[in-house]
């Protein structure tokens, strides 16, 4: 177990970034209190947005059409929907259109349980969209390989960070096993719990796999990802975002399409997220995940209750 | 129809200042005119040619604004460019090469994108010049242009028109450059219409005020090219600054056609003053020339 957090490894990698490479951070109010649950560092070529959500994001662009291969921070994902055209209609467009990159790293920020618009995962809608790169790294391994991975692209990235896995300083292997029943594939802060999930499931005979999702776009579905479904003969995506034509029955659709073998997609429900219990629509957690694959396996064979 | 009577003070004359020719040279008086003839009879030719069907993509012509890119280019050659959609006088006058944008517009290979992005989205990385392409979303180059100067500490201008200048990121990518103090020249080509709706139909305030608010020194003309080179020479070394500059779109918002006489004819007038100062002959000479080599580009 490592002592080095994601939150440390977001803010070392930046400091890195702004320090050795001449790089840009803009956000809002990033440099106040907590500096944004202590991912940004304390240094030269940070930018304070005023509240020009639109803009911003418009200003990003512009430094990224000129080399300076910014760093965007939006405090909740939510606010995707403002800072999306920049991103969405030019920087994830001009190098198909005019060969000219404009490489933004957009730090998507998610959380729960605050409320209708502040507890948001939008990282589906970024994936229908042509021309981003979208990921949604939850260790503090996957943080330095996606930031790599963006400089050694040039193509705008969407990083779909929770704030759940700030203080994780563990990494999440796959969990793949020769009798499992079924392969869970979690996404973004429902991968702690469907580590959780498989644990309670084991205890009661049900042998599950657990196949981490970090890159959204491009979805690879490769042995890694295919294997263990082929192999379990039944699947389930989980995301901590909508569900209806969300990233899960995105993902699900696709392994299913490449195996034949049906995946279901569990997100949230389609309610408005409310702020108190028990309206908040919350990511699905531990209980739920397991519940959703007993009700699967019962579903599948009447003999399947068996192993409960 | 356009209206008769624009918004508050358009005119032909507002700003004007009297003799202001006179304190340009020959060659820079001509070669504005030059660069005011490549424009126009380059769009004059594609008119011809999407009236014979060549040109089936939708169209954006700069016919009648020919003068604000004509003039602003030979003030600040070296500035990075952020378009607008209507930008074809802004690449041919910043020094864009005439058949690289014909063959954008035909959708061939070798235009400006390779022919993947037509006539409001025109882009140039060549020699000298950076211009940005715009994607269709108006005003969306305000805060690019602001950005890149963020980013490059480079001097950009940026065009855009009356209606962008309505878009809540343009105003505000604005202020930021106000706040930062960013070599950025707003540049917007007020030809009083969004599609078709004039502007006093559209808002109460002026463009000019709001941006004088922000702080950044702020103009309102009329597109006499010398008055307008005359400013821009005076803001360039103090940026940011906005010009505000009244045009006449002489066609529709996209496509050739027209909904009868501009307010004023900015061409003419040009010549009229090229006249008085004994140029007639060089100008027309010049006139010919651009007209034929523009007829010989767009010869089916
Ligand atoms: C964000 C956005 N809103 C609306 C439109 C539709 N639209 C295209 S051009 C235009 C009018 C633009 O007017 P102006 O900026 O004054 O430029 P002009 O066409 O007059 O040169 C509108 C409303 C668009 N393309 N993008
Ligand atoms: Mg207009």
């Amino acid at each position: 177990m490592g002592s080095v957090t994601v939150a440390d490894t977001i803010r070392e990698t930046t400091r890195d970034h702004l320090e050795r490479n001449d790089g840009l951070l803009l956000g809002q109010s990033v440099t106040a209190v907590g500096w944004v649950n202590g991912t940004v560092p304390d240094c030269r070529n940070i930018i304070e947005l005023p509240m020009t959500d639109v803009a911003g994001a418009g200003i990003a662009v512009g430094a990224a059409l000129v080399g300076r291969r910014p760093i965007f921070v939006i405090r909740f994902q939510d606010f995707l929907v403002l800072n999306g055209s920049p991103l969405i209609y030019f920087a994830a467009k001009t190098k198909a259109l005019h060969g000219k990159s404009a490489p933004v790293f957009v730090r998507a920020i998610a959380s729960d349980g605050l409320g209708p618009v502040h507890s948001g995962v939008l990282h589906g809608i970024f994936m229908h969209f042509p021309g981003f790169r979208v990921c949604s790294p939850m260790t503090p391994w996957e943080y330095r390989r996606i930031w790599e991975d963006f400089m050694s692209h040039d193509d705008p990235m969407i990083v779909s960070e929770h704030r759940a896995s700030f203080p994780n300083t563990e990494e999440l292997e796959d969990r793949v096993a020769g009798d499992a029943v079924i392969t869970i594939y979690p996404v973004s802060a429902t991968r702690f719990e469907a580590v959780k999930a498989a644990d309670v499931l084991a205890a009661e005979g049900i042998r599950c796999n657990v196949v981490h999702v970090l890159w959204l776009k491009p979805l690879v579905i490769d042995e890694r990802m295919a294997g263990p479904l082929c192999r379990s003969g039944s699947g389930l995506v989980v995301d901590a975002g909508h569900e209806t034509a969300g990233a899960s029955q995105a993902i699900a659709y696709a392994l299913t399409r490449a195996t034949g073998i049906p995946v279901a997609a569990m997100g949230l429900a389609d309610e408005t997220k409310c702020l108190c219990p028990p309206l908040q629509n919350r990511i699905p957690d531990a209980g739920r995940i397991a519940g959703a694959v007993r009700e699967m396996l019962r579903c599948a064979s009447p003999e399947g209750l068996a192993h409960g | 129809m356009i209206p008769a009577q624009g918004s508050g003070m358009r005119s032909a004359s507002l700003g004007v200042i009297p003799d202001i020719a006179l304190s340009f040279t020959t060659e820079h008086s001509l070669e504005m005119f030059r660069r005011m003839c490549v424009s126009r009879y380059f769009d004059l030719g594609l008119v011809e040619s999407v009236k014979d069907r060549r040109v089936t993509y939708p169209v954006y012509l700069s016919l009648g604004q020919e003068s604000v890119a004509a003039a602003i280019s030979t003030v600040v050659p070296g500035h990075m460019v952020f378009t607008q959609h209507r930008c074809h006088a802004t690449y041919l006058s910043f020094g864009g090469r005439p058949e690289k944008l014909r063959d954008e517009l035909l959708g061939l290979p070798t235009g400006t994108s390779g022919g993947r992005a037509g006539s409001n989205c025109i882009q140039c990385h060549e020699g000298r010049v950076t211009m940005f392409g715009h994607h269709g979303l108006i005003g969306e180059n305000v805060p690019q242009a602001v950005g890149a100067a963020l980013g490059s500490g480079r001097p950009v201008v940026c065009f855009f028109g009356d209606g962008a200048a309505e878009e809540d990121y343009v105003f505000a990518a604005m202020g930021f450059a106000a706040t930062h103090k960013l070599p950025v020249f707003f540049v917007c080509e007020d030809n009083n219409l969004s599609i078709l709706t004039p502007i006093e139909k559209r808002r109460s305030w002026s463009i000019t005020d709001v941006v004088r608010a922000l702080g950044i020194p702020a103009v309102d003309i009329t597109d006499d090219p010398w008055t307008i080179a005359h400013h821009a020479r005076e803001q360039a070394n103090s940026l940011p600054a906005f010009l505000n500059i009244y045009v006449c779109r002489k066609n529709w918002h996209v496509g050739v056609g027209s909904d009868g006489p501009p307010e004023w004819d900015r061409f003419a007038l040009v010549k009229e003053r090229l006249r008085e100062r004994g140029l007639a002959e060089r100008s027309g000479s010049l006139e010919d020339e651009t007209r034929q080599a523009m007829e010989k580009l767009w010869a089916p």
